[in-house]
């Protein structure tokens, strides 16, 4: 049996296309244009879901995504919501929620049940006796929980782009396009957005059969489109509003970030259901949802039917529904016909029976609606002794609105109920929002018009910074289109408010007599309008409810937050990409091509160590045991550096150019030792605290000129020093210029006894120790290249550190290599260097140190000159700190030859069974042949001559060697002494 | 997403920037109790408070005036407001 009508004047259906899909096991066809339910329905299929929590039958009831009664399963997707979602071809689904089949659900049974299953049952009930829960919490979760996620599922991603505009206007209806348009004209550059597939909104489903409103639509839709200033997205949703109208517009393909200077919300309402009972039954729907099922679909809603009605909507959508063949039994009017205009005049022309002052007090029919009951009613109650039956497969009610508002509180709007139109109406908006059309009361086509008119031109007047007319309510209409009560009572209930969670009238008045009478704990408790709708089809009726029963105003019992979104957003459009840069050296490439193992260090690539694919065997002279292949490659690197030569890729140290005459002052307050007074052509260690004495970072500060330094900083602080500095100057009003050369110089070190040797002939720069001492910075050139040379020891060996610039590097680095080979240098990584500073006892900020470490703690208070420097950032902390020093870095030493299990870093000190420390860092030290490293020891230990124990991973504590660093050439012969005459 | 409205470079989102705290001044000659008050307590009570913004991309430091309870930039500081010295 087909509900297929004839072509439609404004339906979205192409007819030309007819597509085929699965429902339940069983073969459908549809039209491309059409929704699920749209095609379902088409084809005779009225029954399209279970309820969530009776599951009681239900199909369409408002056609509009303000519930969620038609929510399928697709192999790949749950739940999705057919009332909205486009059928395609080969679409196999089946209803969600349901034990069995959709037509014999065995979970129905909850329904005659729901006697037990009263409000705030969940939290009544289960949690007594306590070792029971467990087993009902089994059962609940087998029965919560809709759709069935597909585990195997693949990752989609779906771009963002972002968008701008002056004026947003979210609605593309009556209002909506004349807002646009009366902006456009302004010369605003305007977004009109609507997040169904066609403009027209109302304009097209409610006012089809409208002779007056043809040429109107016809106007705006030609005049939106054809605009030079107006962009129309159809098929976007504004999501939310954000601070700044920010509003993301989710479409087809994922999300646009839209920044508009102002937002028009012409959003609408959102129709709302009679509370009677069995008014879930599929059959009754909103007179919206039928005009939806004609105009857009061509779907005939049903044969026979009732029109429940509160206003003239509802005698035109009864005119609609004789004009598609449905055969109209009677409209039932909750108040009197006399303000319903035209249209009720002619439904009494055709002869429709129409009864005042009467209410549907019962609906009837198994999966379908077959009779209504119908009876009179006061205004608040009906009187079910004179209550008739009429037979009907369709009733629609037509009882009433909701503003669409959800933008306009998440702006900070405010909304109060008018009771000329009983309806929630804007009040106050904020800065740049505007609202109009039939969320803002105006509900005629003229009065929509005019609002839309009104508003564009305020969004304009207020982007050109003109006074602003406040004139919210100029076109607003002076009847209700709403019922303040569309609420029939009845002792068998079954009269649902919120169709999402099965709740019933008696619910809400049960939940505010139990004490939840604010209608935050009213929402909360009887979870109403908490479904997937979010209240959409549900918190009027909620808020009416709660109001009657505290007897207070509908303002006065307020309403609940609305939260973004608007409707619910998948994942796959929110997802960010991985997007985080990677920052590669100059030489990364040869890194990767000599078998280098990369590591992240910040947001830098660095060579971990290298696997050099010819070598197999290791010379271990230390007899360091069972070494794994990258403990043996680490190894080689040190020993290649404390016996032959080592280069190793540093251009990841922040670099920083200081200029200008204060440029010594400021590092003077920046850094704790004075660099104001450092030599020319000489270096100093910068160690930098925060205010209050914390270690943050440390590096070199070279003097290059008078007013000229040049400094470095850590890896993963190079920007953190570079804006720290920058806002000292700031701060304290210095004539300094600061250029952050990190990325645009490469580094290298070469270290090893036969460095200068190395470099010598390469250099102009002269390298004699009287010329170019330890801790000595040059400039010259190098391989023909600008080169800033530093004379460094962090690795304890005679050492040069190589600044150059990027693009010069490479070729640098080939030719030390390719020269270097005869004193059989290797490239190092940063696991080598770890050990060889280790075994200078050098520590490195962020892994010896952390966010609580002072320069005392870290054994360095030569490097913290108290009395000589009168301010430097974190000095009076420091002078506080220096007698109250809780903890002290120290070195250890495994015994020689050691074999057990291995302490690791952060593994604990234990003292008389206390907790007294952590070990920081620990290696094999080649050059020592055992293992050595540094702990933060806690100061009562570290004061006394007891031994240090560390509990290892199997719980065993095992001694350490307490001893003094350096580890390794204590006097620091080395990296001062040109080695080939001493050695 | 905020803009902040910069009359230097233009309107930014707020994502560009960096929050750098409260506009203080470290007293120089202080007693511990004061000291420590300064370094570990910050004003949280809502209000007008000037900031600290630091812009990465440009990599420049701006004092902006804000209304911490309705989240308003009111106006920006001209830094020569904001300085002091340091002993030499």
């Amino acid at each position: 049996m087909t509900s297929r009508l004839d072509p439609q004047p404004l339906e979205w259906l192409d007819r030309s296309e007819t597509l085929s899909f699965e429902f339940e096991g069983k073969a459908f066809t549809g039209f491309a244009g059409d929704s699920i339910s749209s095609a379902l329905l088409a084809s005779g299929q009225t029954l399209l879901g279970r309820s969530f929590k009776y599951h009681r039958p239900r199909g369409v009831v408002t056609l509009a995504n303000h519930d969620v009664n038609a929510l399928f399963q697709s192999s790949e997707e749950p739940n999705i919501r057919g009332d909205i979602t486009p059928l395609t071809a080969g679409m196999s689904l089946t209803a969600c929620n349901v034990n069995g089949s959709l037509e014999k659900d065995r979970d129905q049974i909850i329904g005659t049940l729901s006697r037990f299953l009263p409000v705030g049952f969940y939290y009544k009930t289960f949690h007594n006796p306590k070792k029971l829960f467990p087993m009902w919490e089994r059962v609940i979760r087998e029965k919560a929980g809709l759709g069935t996620i597909d585990t195997r599922w693949s990752v989609r991603r779906q771009a963002k782009t972002y968008g701008f505009c002056d004026l947003l206007v979210i609605g593309a209806g009556a209002s909506g396009m004349q807002a646009a348009l009366s902006a456009a004209e302004q010369g605003l550059d305007v977004v009109l957005v609507d997040e169904n597939p066609q403009i027209g909104g109302s304009l097209d489903y409610q006012l089809v059969n409208e002779a007056n409103a043809a040429p109107i639509r016809e106007r705006l839709k030609a005049a939106v489109q054809n605009h030079a200033n107006i962009r129309v997205l159809p098929a976007h949703l504004a999501c939310g509003w954000y601070t700044d109208h920010y509003v993301p517009l989710l479409g087809p393909n994922g999300i646009i970030k839209m920044r508009a200077r102002a937002v028009i919300s012409a959003t609408g309402v959102m129709e709302q259901p009679a509370v009677f009972r069995n008014n879930d039954l599929p059959g009754v729907m909103m007179a919206s949802a039928a005009q939806r099922l004609i105009v857009r679909y061509a779907v005939k809603p049903g044969q026979r039917g009732v029109v429940l009605t509160a206003n003239s909507e509802g005698y035109r959508a009864a005119l609609d529904m004789v004009k598609a063949g449905v055969d109209v039994a009677a409209v039932i009017d909750m108040g009197s016909a006399n303000s319903r205009g035209v249209w009720a005049d002619e439904i009494r022309q055709q002869g429709i029976r129409v009864l005042e002052q009467h209410a549907v007090y019962e609906a009837k029919g198994k999966k379908r609606l077959t009779q209504i009951v119908a009876a009179p009613f006061d205004g608040h109650t009906c009187e079910p002794s004179k209550a008739f039956e009429i037979d009907a497969d369709l009733l629609l009610m037509s009882v009433g609105w909701a503003p669409a508002a959800q933008l306009l509180y998440q702006a900070g709007g405010r909304l109060a109920y008018d009771s000329t139109l009983e309806q929630l109406l804007p009040q106050e908006l904020p800065e740049g929002i505007f609202a109009c059309g039939r969320l803002n009361g105006a509900f005629t086509l003229e009065q929509r018009l005019a609002d839309g008119e009104r508003a564009g031109a305020e969004a304009a007047v207020f982007l050109k910074d003109e006074a602003l007319p406040a004139e919210l309510a100029a076109c607003r209409d002076r009847e209700a289109h709403s019922h303040p009560w569309p609420i029939v009572d009845h002792p068998g209930g079954k009269n649902f408010i919120d169709f999402d969670e099965d709740l019933q009238l008696k619910d809400l008045v049960n939940a505010a007599k139990e004490g939840f009478d604010n209608i935050e704990l009213m929402k909360r408790f009887s979870t109403v309008g908490m479904g997937p709708s979010q209240g959409k089809h549900a918190n009027m009726n909620g808020i009416r409810v709660l109001a009657a029963v505290t007897g207070r105003s509908i303002d006065q019992t307020g309403s609940t937050t609305a939260r973004p979104m608007f409707h619910p957003v998948p994942v796959q459009a929110l997802a960010g990409r991985r997007f985080r840069p990677e920052r590669l050296t100059a030489m990364h490439q040869w890194h990767l091509d000599n078998g280098a193992r990369m590591m992240e260090a910040g947001a830098w690539l660095r060579p971990e160590y290298y696997l050099p694919t010819s070598e197999t065997g290791v010379s271990d002279a230390a007899g360091a045991g069972n070494l794994s292949i990258r403990e043996q490659a680490i190894l080689r690197e040190v020993q290649a550096v404390r016996t032959g030569l080592g280069l190793i890729d540093v251009s990841t140290l922040g670099k920083i150019e200081v200029m200008g005459p204060d440029a010594g002052k400021l590092l003077d307050g920046s850094y704790t030792m004075r660099m104001s007074n450092i030599k020319q052509d000489m270096t100093r260690y910068a160690l930098m605290v925060d205010e209050s004495g914390v270690i943050v970072d440390d590096g070199i500060a070279a003097r290059v000129a008078e007013d000229r330094f040049y400094v470095s900083a850590t890896t993963s602080h190079a920007d953190a020093t570079f804006r720290t500095l920058s806002r000292h100057i700031v701060e304290w009003g210095l004539d300094v210029r600061l250029v952050n050369r990190t990325g645009s110089l490469a580094a290298m070190n070469l270290a090893g006894p036969h460095a200068r040797k190395l470099l010598a002939p390469l250099t102009d720069i002269d390298l004699s120790e009287e010329n170019f001492p330890y801790l000595g910075f040059k400039e010259g050139n190098l391989c023909d290249v600008p080169v800033r040379l530093i004379r460094v020891g962090f690795v304890g060996e005679l050492g040069y550190e190589i600044h150059l610039p990027v693009a010069s590097a490479q070729r640098v680095w080939n030719t030390l290599m390719e020269q270097g080979a005869e004193y059989g240098i290797r490239p190092f990584g940063v696991e080598a260097q770890r050990v060889l500073r280790l075994e200078k006892g050098h520590i490195i900020v962020g892994q010896d140190t952390d966010g609580l470490t002072n320069p005392f703690e870290a054994n360095m208070p030569w490097a913290v000159p108290l009395k000589s420097k009168p301010w430097f950032t974190g000095k009076p902390s420091l002078a506080l700190l220096k007698a109250r020093c809780q903890r002290t870095l120290r070195g250890f030493m495994l015994p020689k030859g050691y074999s057990g299990e291995l302490p690791k870093e952060c593994h604990l000190l234990i003292d008389s069974g206390d907790i007294a420390g952590r070990i920081t860092s620990i290696a094999y030290s080649p050059s020592l042949g055992r293992y050595i490293g540094l702990a933060m020891v806690d100061q009562p230990l570290a004061d006394s001559d007891r031994l240090y124990q560390v509990r290892v991973d199997s719980g065993a504590l095992i001694p350490l060697e307490p001893c003094a660093t350096p580890f390794y050439d204590a006097e620091g012969k080395r990296q001062t002494v040109d080695l080939t005459e001493v050695a | 997403m905020k803009v902040f409205d910069c009359p230097v470079i233009g309107p930014r989102p707020i994502s560009e920037f960096d929050y750098g705290g409260e506009v203080r001044r470290p007293p120089m000659e202080a007693d511990a109790p004061s000291w420590a008050a300064y370094v570990f307590n910050r004003q949280g009570a809502p209000g007008l408070l000037r900031e600290w913004w630091y812009h990465r991309p440009t990599g420049r430091w701006y004092v902006m005036e804000r209304d911490t309870l309705k989240d308003e930039v009111v106006r920006f500081i001209d830094l020569e407001e904001v300085r002091y010295d340091i002993p030499a």
